[in-house]
C-alpha cells in the first residue's frame, strides 16, 4: 500500500518518464520551427502542417528516446504515424464536405431550388438573372424524384436477389460447386466498373425492347448490376457470423432448416444485414455512368420510371457543368450543379447514419 | 413419455473416417445415463447420433441402428426433424436465442415450428418449463426480458427448461456444466436428478465425480490412438465402473492413472 501512497519515490519497478507537458510542449515547438521552415520554402498553409508535423515527430520521438529510451521512443513513433495516417485521411473528407458546403450552399437556399424542375429553363432565363441579378430559377426536383425512383426499383429488385443468394451461399452451399461459381461470379460482378454495367441494361433493353429504350427502369437494372454483389457480399459476412450453436439448438428443438433460417438465423443477423444494405444504396446512390448511358436526360418531373427519360442528381450536376443552359452565363448552371452536389452529399450521409441507427434498433438485446 | 434407447452394433462414419466403432447399448426408461472417457473418443459423436444431430455435420453418417422404444432412428423413411422433437438436446455452451425474450426462449420449440398457442397455454408451458428446469422463481418476473441477459448458469438452465417444454421423450445432455462455476454445476445436476422421474437422461461429462453423482449407470469410451474409432470399452451400473471396473483401461481412467 505504501509504494501507492509515495508514487514519486523511485523503486526498481519505476522508469524514467516524460512529463505530462511533454506532447504539448513538441507541439508548440513543431507548429514554430515549422512556420520558420516553411516561411524559408515560401509559406504556406500546407507547407506548414506538413513541417511541423515532420519537427514535431522528431523532437516527441527523440526527446522521448533520451529520457525513456528505444521501446518507448518506438511506441511513440508509430503512434505519431498513425495519428498522421488517420490526419491523411480525414483531410480530403473534410475538404470535399467544406468545398460542398460553401459552393453549394447558395444554390440549396435558392427558392425553389428543391420544389422546382428544369422544365423551360434555358439560356434565356439565365442570362436575365445574371443581368439583373434576379435569383437563379430552376431546381432539382425532377433529379431528385429521378434518384429517389430509380434507387428504390434496384433495391427492391436487387435485395431479394442478394439476400436469396447468400442465404444460399452460406445455408446450403457449403462446399458444393454451384456455390463456389456464385463466390466467382459475385467477385466478378464487384469489379465490374459502372459504366459497363450501364452499357449492359441498356444493350439488354434495345435488345428487347428496341434501340433507343432509356427509361428510369433501365437505370435500376444498370444500378441492379453493381448492388447485387455488394448485398450479396454484406448478408454473407453477416450470416456466416451467426454462430452455428443457435441453428444446432433450433435443429435440437425439431425445427426444420428452412424455419430456423427464418426464424432464428436472419434475426439474429437482420441488423448487420440491414445496415449493409443501406450501405449498398449508398453505394449505387451517385452512380453517374450507367444512369448517363440508360436514363437519358429529362428536364421534366417524370415519376414514371417505366416511359420516358429520367433525370438524377448525378447526371443533372454532370449536364449542368458540361452543357451549362447559357454557355456565355453559365454562373447559374454552376451554382444549380453545386447545390445538387450538396443534396447528393446530404443523402449519401444521411444513409450512413441510417444504416447505423438501423443496425442499433435491430441487433439484438442484452439487458439485464 | 420416458422411452428406452436399445443400440445395436453403431459405426459412425466422417467421410472414410471410422469415428466410433461397434456400439451396442441399452438404455432404461427414468434413468441417468453418464459417457465418460478421454477427449476425442467419440462420446459426444456417439450422443449426437441419438437424435440424428451429427447429420448437421457435412459427410457424418451411420451404420447400425437404434431404437427408441423399438423404432429405428435410422429406418428408411424417417424423419430426423421429427426425430429430434423426441429426442432432445443440450449444448456444451449455453445458446440461448439472442434476439428472443426469456419467455419466447422457452416457447421457441412450439413458436419456431409455427405452432399457435393461447394466451394461457403459452403461460402454462412456460410456467411448468420454467418450474422444471428450477428457474421460474429467478426468472418469473422478467419473462419478457432478453434470455442473453441470464448469468450462464441461468442460460444453461433455460436451455433447459426449452428443451423440455417440447416434450422429449429423451434429454441429451453434451458437458452441459463444463462452461458453468460449481454453484450452477450444483443447480443444473439437481435439476438432473429430477427430470429422471419424467425422462430419460443421457450425459457427456468430462468430470468423473459428475458421473458418479448424477447417473444410475455410466460408459465408458476408449480410443486406442490417433486416428483409430472410438469404442465403448464398458458399461455398467456407476459403482461398478468406479469401483470395481472389469476392464484394466476402466480402472485406470477412473483411478486417474493411463496408458
Amino acid at each position: 500500500m505504501t509504494a501507492i501512497a509515495t508514487s514519486g519515490r523511485r523503486s526498481a519497478l519505476t522508469r524514467n518518464r516524460l512529463p505530462r507537458y511533454a506532447p504539448w510542449a513538441s507541439l508548440a515547438v513543431g507548429l514554430i520551427v515549422g512556420a520558420a521552415l516553411s516561411t524559408l520554402v515560401g509559406f504556406s498553409l500546407f507547407g506548414w502542417g506538413l513541417f511541423a508535423a515532420i519537427v514535431y515527430t522528431l523532437v516527441y520521438v527523440s526527446w522521448s528516446g533520451a529520457v525513456e529510451g528505444g521501446r518507448k521512443a518506438r511506441d511513440k513513433l508509430a503512434t505519431s504515424l498513425v495519428i498522421g495516417a488517420f490526419i491523411i485521411v480525414v483531410l480530403p473528407l473534410f475538404s470535399v464536405i467544406w468545398t460542398v458546403l460553401e459552393g453549394g450552399i447558395k444554390g440549396f437556399l435558392t427558392p425553389g431550388f428543391l420544389n422546382t424542375s428544369m422544365n423551360g429553363v434555358s439560356g434565356i432565363q439565365d442570362n436575365m438573372s445574371v443581368n439583373t441579378g434576379g435569383r437563379v430559377l430552376g431546381g432539382i426536383y425532377h433529379a431528385i424524384i429521378g434518384t429517389l425512383l430509380i434507387t428504390l426499383w434496384a433495391t427492391v429488385i436487387s435485395v431479394p436477389i442478394g439476400l436469396l443468394t447468400s442465404i444460399y451461399l452460406v445455408e446450403y452451399g457449403e462446399g458444393r460447386r454451384l456455390a463456389r461459381a456464385i463466390t466467382l461470379f459475385v467477385d466478378v460482378m464487384t469489379g465490374i466498373p459502372s459504366i459497363v454495367a450501364g452499357l449492359f441494361a441498356a444493350a439488354l433493353f434495345a435488345t428487347i425492347f428496341g434501340p433507343g429504350t432509356e427509361t428510369g427502369f433501365v437505370a435500376s437494372i444498370a444500378l441492379t448490376v453493381l448492388m447485387i454483389p455488394v448485398v450479396v457480399r454484406s448478408s454473407e459476412e453477416m450470416l456466416r457470423i451467426v454462430p452455428n450453436e443457435l441453428r444446432e439448438a433450433a435443429y435440437a428443438l425439431g425445427v426444420r432448416k428452412w424455419r430456423t433460417i427464418l426464424m432464428v438465423v436472419i434475426p439474429t443477423a437482420i441488423s448487420g444485414i440491414a445496415s449493409g444494405i443501406t450501405l449498398a444504396i449508398a453505394r449505387v446512390i451517385g452512380e453517374t455512368a450507367p444512369i448517363l448511358l440508360t436514363a437519358g436526360f429529362a428536364t421534366k418531373i417524370n415519376f414514371n420510371v417505366f416511359s420516358d427519360w429520367m433525370a438524377s442528381l448525378p447526371t443533372y450536376i454532370y449536364f449542368q457543368i458540361l452543357n451549362p443552359a447559357s454557355p456565355s452565363n453559365p454562373g447559374p448552371s454552376i451554382q444549380r450543379a453545386w447545390g445538387a452536389a450538396l443534396v447528393l452529399i446530404i443523402f449519401v450521409m444521411v444513409l450512413n447514419l441510417v444504416a447505423r441507427l438501423v443496425a442499433r434498433i435491430f441487433a439484438p438485446k442484452t439487458g439485464r | 413419455m420416458s422411452k428406452r434407447i436399445d443400440v445395436k452394433d453403431l459405426n459412425v462414419y466422417y467421410g472414410n473416417f471410422l469415428a466410433v466403432e461397434g456400439v451396442s447399448i441399452n438404455i432404461a426408461p427414468r434413468s441417468v445415463t453418464a459417457f465418460i472417457g478421454p477427449s476425442g473418443c467419440g462420446k459426444s459423436t456417439f450422443l449426437r447420433t441419438l437424435n440424428r444431430m451429427h447429420e448437421v455435420i457435412p459427410n457424418a453418417r451411420v451404420e447400425g441402428e437404434v431404437l427408441l422404444d423399438g423404432d429405428n432412428l435410422y429406418a428408411p423413411g424417417v424423419d430426423p426433424v421429427a426425430v429430434r422433437s423426441h429426442v432432445g438436446m443440450v449444448f456444451q455452451r449455453p445458446n440461448p436465442f439472442p434476439t428472443m425474450s426469456i419467455r419466447d426462449n422457452v416457447l421457441a420449440g412450439v413458436k419456431l415450428n409455427g405452432g399457435r398457442l393461447s394466451r394461457s397455454e403459452a403461460q402454462e408451458i412456460v410456467e411448468s418449463s420454467l418450474l422444471g428446469a428450477n428457474l421460474w422463481n429467478e426468472v418469473k418476473d422478467r419473462l419478457d426480458k432478453p434470455g442473453s441477459g441470464l448469468s450462464g448458469g441461468q442460460q444453461q438452465r433455460l436451455c433447459i427448461a426449452r428443451a423440455i417444454a417440447v416434450k422429449p421423450d429423451v434429454i441429451l445432455m453434451d458437458e452441459p456444466c463444463s462452461a458453468l462455476d460449481p454453484i450452477s454445476t450444483l443447480a443444473v445436476e439437481d435439476l438432473i436428478n429430477e427430470l429422471k422421474e419424467q425422462y430419460t437422461v443421457v450425459i457427456v461429462t468430462h468430470n468423473m465425480q459428475q458421473a458418479a453423482r448424477v447417473s444410475d449407470k455410466t460408459a465408458f469410451f476408449n480410443i486406442a490412438g490417433t486416428g483409430k474409432p472410438g469404442k465403448l470399452i464398458e458399461y455398467a451400473e456407476t459403482a461398478t465402473i468406479f469401483n470395481n471396473p472389469k476392464e484394466k483401461a476402466t480402472e485406470d481412467y477412473v483411478s486417474g492413472r493411463f496408458g
